[in-house]
């Protein structure tokens, strides 16, 4: 399926990735003058897919963003200076100073959920998060991002199982960048492609080239089209890279530098702008006023951050417990006489149709409609699959093979006159 | 109105929020048209359908993330544990999610997470377990381990009610032993305060959930020795009631605490803590604690005997210190 952006859109989709990505330069630069407290995360390569993820949701839909996700918190209505001040450590960053890096959210007004530095442990949550959505009639989504090493915590595979049995409303974006901290994808799971895990769980999957927003954007308001029409969890794998280290202070040495350079020569922000220039979406004026625009902003942002204090002393012990300052209520957006008795009344019984024996002919019919069904992965588009199969061919992960796969043409944007508008 | 067990407290404290407020879930293993391995939940798929029951796989750690993403869709889920032994499997959603949510970002986590606790039924290494301590030192949550039927029921609608993640411990061996008449009215007990369950001028017990039981015992015993002692019964362990410990430490200047769990570690050292920097002048004696043994919980019966505190070492205990 395809869902055309119109270039407003378009523009925006390039607004927010270039934000991320200068955001992330102006953090660097930061980092070096000792002025960001602990560790720095960088995104830098993997704009497109936090952003194009993030983009396909609606205002009423939840995120719960991983490190390398400013993207899709900036989608969701954050501000530079949020993520400057969370990075610093200051008194008006949205945790007053006691968390820092994305490590932040907001559940009334931007639903956003957030993460906590232990990987996969949102896949739950965000689970918990989509199933009280149903219940209370708000016909929601809700997404969270895993990377490749998080996808073998217990935390990810029980959460997984559960949205699954659950048939949630739950988008799960596994990031495949190729690194988990030191370690290589290969290192990490014994499958080629982390889509496959979705099979296990019953559940669709879909991969795209996680450095062409545009791929990125339609496979994902396809799954979430998919969600909120009420039929479960869907599994993207977004493969990407991580341009840089684990963090600031790793050089990255473990990393090829031949996977490097294939990977620059992919960068997913050059790409989007040739994108936009062979579509006539804009012209050289509207990139420079793209990049002006930013850099203020920037540099807005960071007076804002620079006046902010930090935080009080006493504010350290301060705020442990809820002790009245949150009105807890829900958003209920159907009756509650419905989820109250008599109403919710049901007799306690299991239907169980299949009892589960061997039954060879039937298990052999399953097993081969599945072979001819994109390894039983359900509902991928034709466009993910095409983009999945140019972008792996048949290889095992090594960054040769890639060579030869990965490119994934441009130029399937809205081509019409209602994409330029 | 007849007397009903701990267990039967417990159930109608679920079943009565649920009719109460729409926001109340329950989420656990086997806990829908089973009604719960000890039948706590039983009747409540009946009474409140599928959507606010909700069976779940065998995912300690899907269970109380899930039961994390409806608290912050302002709902109030009850989790269960299906023995309380289980929770170290998810121990890191409990104390990384849920107990620093709302210090890091002020994302209040309105749940309940309960389960069947403690030993003394020949449940073994993996069906005994008293978790309190490792919760207990947990910034965030708070901690209610009930010794009776009325304080279970009153504090586990307070637990419900309230807007942080409680974890409330019952002990299975009083699941069915004890029994008691409740209010036919809707009550509450508040949660952080202790209760003194017995007056006595010589000697102060503080205690919890099971040992009370045997302490009360202990306590008739030593009465007829003319030793008067006075029970603390701390009911919630976080936040500690330590004006409560204090004040009957004053008053008798002697202070035992009993509990079930394992000595190292256990709450009697922070009490004992809360003493001496609290009361210190007003101690006549050391202050002693009688504990289970530092082990796991031994399965066969003459191991679990002797691993379990009893009356009698409650009883030594008491001549010892009443003795200074
Ligand atoms: C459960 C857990 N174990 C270990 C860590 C330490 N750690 C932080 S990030 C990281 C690598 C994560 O790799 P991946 O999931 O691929 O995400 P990426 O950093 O590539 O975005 C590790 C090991 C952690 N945060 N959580
Ligand atoms: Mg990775």
């Amino acid at each position: 399926m395809s869902y055309p952006l119109t270039r407003d859109q378009h523009l925006e989709l390039y607004y927010y990735m270039k934000l991320n990505r200068m955001l992330d330069e102006q953090l660097v630069r930061l980092f070096r003058q000792n002025k960001v407290v602990g560790g720095l995360y960088s995104n830098l390569g993997q704009e497109a897919t936090s952003v194009g993820t993030a983009y396909a949701l609606e205002k009423r839909d939840w995120i719960a963003p991983m490190i390398r996700n400013v993207g899709g918190l900036l989608v969701k209505g954050y501000k530079p200076a949020d993520i400057l001040m969370q990075y610093m450590a200051r008194y008006d960053s949205p945790t007053k100073g006691k968390d820092g890096t994305s490590h932040f959210g907001d559940l009334k007004g931007r639903h956003v959920v957030s993460p906590i530095s232990m990987l996969g442990d949102l896949v739950p949550v965000m689970t918990g998060v989509a199933i009280a959505g149903r219940y209370l009639g708000q016909n929601i989504v809700t997404m969270t991002w895993v990377g490749d090493g998080a996808t073998s915590t217990g935390a990810f595979h029980e959460g997984l199982n559960f949205a699954a049995t659950q048939h949630a409303p739950l988008v799960l974006v596994v990031e495949n960048n190729q690194w988990a901290y030191s370690t290589p994808v290969a290192k990490q799971v014994p499958i080629h492609d982390l889509a496959d895990r979705a099979k296990a769980y019953g559940i669709p999957s879909a991969i795209v080239d996680g450095n062409d927003v545009v791929a990125v954007y339609q496979a994902t308001k396809e799954a979430v089209d998919r969600c909120r029409a009420g039929k479960g969890p869907v599994l993207i794998e977004a493969k990407t890279m991580r341009m840089k280290g684990h963090a600031q202070h790793d050089p990255a040495e473990y990393v090829p530098k031949k996977m490097f350079e294939y990977w620059e020569a992919r960068d997913p922000i050059v790409r989007y702008e040739k994108y936009l220039t062979e579509n006539n979406l804009w012209d050289e004026k509207t990139k420079s006023d793209f990049v002006a625009r930013i850099e203020k902003e920037l540099n807005d942002a960071l007076e804002v951050a620079e006046k902010s204090p930090f935080p009080p002393p006493e504010l350290a012990e301060q705020g442990v417990y809820c002790d009245g300052c949150h009105t807890i209520e829900a958003e209920w957006k159907r009756s509650k006489k419905e989820a109250m008795p008599p109403q919710s009344s049901v007799k306690p019984e299991w239907e169980v149709t299949d009892f589960g024996g061997f039954d060879l002919a039937s298990t052999m019919a399953k097993q081969s409609a599945a072979a001819g069904a994109n390894g039983g992965n359900g509902a991928k588009s034709a466009r993910t699959v095409a983009a999945a199969q140019k972008s792996t061919g048949k290889s095992n992960g090594r960054p040769e093979k890639l060579k030869v796969a990965a490119r994934v043409p441009f130029g399937r944007g809205p081509k019409g006159k209602e994409g330029r508008k | 109105m007849a007397p009903v067990t701990m267990l039967e407290a417990i159930r109608q404290a679920i079943f009565e929020e649920m009719e109460r407020d729409p926001a109340v879930v329950a989420i656990g293993e086997d806990i829908g048209v089973y009604g719960g391995a000890f039948k706590v939940t039983a009747g409540l798929l009946e009474r409140f359908g599928w959507e606010r029951v909700i069976d779940t796989p065998i995912s300690e750690t899907a269970i109380i993330g899930a039961a994390v993403g409806m608290s912050y869709q302002g709902l109030r889920p009850i989790a269960e544990l299906q023995f309380i032994d289980f929770i170290a499997c998810c121990f890191n959603q409990i104390t990384n999610f849920v107990a620093k949510s709302h210090y890091r970002w002020g994302a209040p986590v309105p749940m309940v997470m309960r389960g069947p606790s403690g030993g003394g039924v020949h449940g073994g290494p993996f069906h005994s377990a008293n978790p309190e301590m490792y919760f207990v030192h947990t910034p965030g949550l708070k901690v209610i381990y009930p010794s009776t039927a009325y304080d279970a029921k009153g504090l586990l609608k307070s637990a419900i009610r309230d807007n942080n993640p409680v974890l409330f411990l019952e002990h299975k061996f009083l699941y069915r032993r004890i029994k008691e008449e409740l209010p036919e009215d809707d009550y509450t007990v508040p949660i952080g305060k202790a209760i003194v369950r017995r007056e006595g001028r010589d000697l102060t017990i503080v205690t919890y959930a099971a040992m009370m039981h045997s302490s009360l015992e202990a306590a008739e015993t030593l009465a007829k020795e003319g030793v008067d002692v006075e029970i603390v019964d701390l009911r919630t362990l976080l936040p500690l009631d330590k004006e409560t410990i204090l004040q009957s430490v004053k008053k008798t200047n002697k202070l035992l605490i009993v509990h079930e769990d394992t000595r190292t570690g256990g709450i009697a050292g922070e009490i004992a803590a809360v003493a001496c920097e609290g009361a210190f002048e007003d101690l006549d004696g050391p202050i002693l604690r009688v504990t289970a043994k530092d082990s796991p919980v031994p399965f066969s019966p003459p191991l679990e005997e002797r691993f379990l505190p009893n009356v009698n070492d409650i009883l030594s205990a008491a001549r010892e210190l009443a003795a200074y």
